[in-house]
């Protein structure tokens, strides 16, 4: 019996001599190559903040709240509003400036839980006919909500559309009764470190505060949110109820409030106390007037590669030039 | 940048980069057998442009891509530039020669990266409109000292080859390289100026960069301090014969 020897590889499948002879250093190198390269990579990933920068999931749509608790029932849609297309409920939630909830953009997505929008209670303070402390439910029950759909343009040079749901700041300010010598509005964000972790750090000086002149506040378009998307704010939108005032850079609504003063000076603003030669009170959207780092002459909206012109007042001049009419407004700024 | 790597002994003995007592020996075994070095770095930088990549393809990137991106790439940019510069100071400090050997790829890395983020900023952001970029680099400090940091990079770059020390002699190269800290100075000063409200991130930068230096002059101090002594030395000997 015969047996055939099985037919030998082609000595094009041979192994050269010298690799066969260095393999255990060949294995070993390119494992020190992964090895390297993939630690190297990825401690640059993290150094470069790209963890933190992956786009958090959107809240769902809050629920309304109980019918007989309080009617969240939109009563008037329309009013002033733009027919430009409404930037997505994702990115309206999900790229925010919200400091008091992180400093990137996706820390308040992450963080906004934290906040406990009910029960939540607005001090009215200063010169008014009578100082109190406000309900949030009063408000909705006093005022109804409006849809108002407005630009938002941050100071940043970014802009969205979003749909808000709230009430004119004016019928707030009229109930209120404010005495001859309210020239100024002063606006307090909550403080409270449980709730806005962000206030740990010293970044800015908390609480958050903003202001506005008596007259703007009286303006139609100056707005006071409780809703998004025709449900409540979530946590890093400002919830229960922010400021609105969409002729303004973005950082003038100032959010979760928990404090409105009238008083005769004009309040000093976070922004301004930290940067005052960056942020003026007004904060007027103004193509001419640059911010010192940047250009506002354009912005890109949320959702659009290429950049738009920025208009004056973001658009609402003929709703608000009145109010500034003679002011030099590169000086207030 | 890496002036470590020749394998034929070099006339200058600065080029081995290493440590006196080494120079007359023959490369080592072990130094000449991490192959695998240089390339894992160059790999390894690569894997976050990948990433940025990736997202961008998946929509990953949230709802303002392009600032995204921008930011992320020049920080890349700046910490390849750190990283770059610290080669020297890790030698001085652990005596290890291998971040010498990666020098170079960090300082291209650098560059490219620097690159990147000027063109995503012109193309993407500004969608090339070329008048507002000239007048943003005129008009506003930050973009022009980020400006000025990656025209410097170029004639670094254009002179990372070997062939380049010995064109240019190594004197004469090293001279050139030297802008490197004025780049990393004007990289920190352009992430600084550009940052809102938390400046953590700049100042830590600034900080490595600064304990880098204060290395290098306490080394070059050192090497200063043995070459009296030893002049000295021969002095006095001299003078006893």
């Amino acid at each position: 019996m015969s047996r055939k020897l099985p037919r030998s590889p082609p000595s094009s499948e041979l192994t050269p001599k010298e690799l066969y002879t260095r393999r255990r250093e060949f294995i070993k190198s390119s494992a020190l190559f992964l090895g390297t390269s993939a630690a190297l990579g990825s401690g640059l990933i993290s150094l470069s903040g790209m963890g933190s920068a992956d786009p958090p999931v959107a809240p769902p749509l809050l629920p309304k709240p109980e019918p007989g608790t309080v009617s969240w029932q939109i009563t008037r849609r329309g009013r002033y509003a733009t027919s430009e297309p409404q930037t997505s409920y994702e990115d309206i939630t999900t790229y925010n400036n919200f400091y008091e909830l992180g400093l990137s953009k996706s820390d308040p997505a992450r963080l906004g839980f934290r906040i406990k929008p009910r029960p939540w209670t607005i001090e009215i303070r200063g010169a008014v006919a009578r100082e109190q402390t406000l309900d949030v439910d009063t408000l909705i029950r006093w005022f109804g909500l409006e849809e108002r759909i407005y630009r938002m343009r941050c100071v940043e040079a970014w802009s969205m559309v979003i749909p808000w749901l709230g009430f004119p700041l004016a019928d707030l300010v009229k109930r209120l009764e404010p005495s001859s010598s309210a020239k100024y509005l002063r606006f307090t964000t909550l403080l409270d470190p449980e709730q806005l972790p962000g206030e740990e750090s010293r970044v800015l000086k908390w609480p958050y505060v903003e202001g506005l002149r008596l007259d703007e506040a009286m303006n139609p378009l100056a707005f006071i949110a409780l809703g998004l998307y025709g449900a409540p704010l979530p946590g890093q939108n400002g919830a229960p109820l922010r400021l609105v005032v969409p002729w303004k850079y973005g950082f003038k609504g100032g959010k979760s409030l928990v404090e409105i003063r009238f008083q005769e000076s004009e309040p000093e603003t976070t922004w301004s106390h930290a940067a005052p030669d960056e942020y003026g009170f007004y904060a007027n959207v103004n193509p001419k007037v640059d911010h010192p780092r940047w250009s506002q002459a354009t912005e890109r909206r949320i959702g659009e590669l290429s950049r738009r012109k920025t208009l004056p007042f973001n658009g609402y001049g003929e709703y608000v030039a009145d109010l500034y009419r003679g002011m030099d407004l590169t000086r207030y700024f | 940048m890496d002036k470590s790597r020749e394998q034929t002994p070099a006339k200058d003995p600065e080029l081995l980069g290493l440590h006196p007592s080494e120079r007359q020996k023959p490369p080592t075994r072990r130094s000449s057998q991490r192959d695998w070095l240089v390339p894992a770095f160059v790999a390894g930088s690569l894997i976050p442009f990948a990433s940025i990549a990736w997202r961008i393809g998946r929509g990953r990137l949230g709802a303002n891509p392009v600032a995204t991106a921008l930011n992320q790439v020049g920080l890349l940019a700046l910490i390849f530039l750190v990283a770059s510069l610290s080669c020297t100071p890790l030698k001085i400090a652990f005596t290890w020669t291998w971040p010498l050997r990666v020098r170079r790829a960090l300082g291209l890395a650098a560059f490219f990266s620097a690159l990147l983020h000027f063109s995503i900023y012109w193309v993407l952001d500004q969608n090339f409109a070329l008048g507002s970029v000239v007048k943003d680099v005129i008009k506003r400090p930050f973009i022009a000292v980020g400006f000025a940091a990656l025209v410097l990079l170029v004639p670094l770059a254009l002179t990372s080859t070997k062939r380049s020390v010995s064109r240019l002699g190594f004197r004469r190269w090293q001279r050139l390289h030297q802008l490197a800290y004025v780049i990393g100075v004007l990289g920190v000063i352009h992430f600084y100026l550009r940052v809102k409200a938390d400046h953590t991130l700049p100042i830590s930068y600034g900080l490595v960069l600064a304990l880098g230096f204060v290395l290098r002059v306490a080394a070059n101090a050192k090497k200063n301090r043995d070459a009296r002594l030893r002049a000295e030395l021969r002095a006095a000997r001299s003078a006893s014969a």
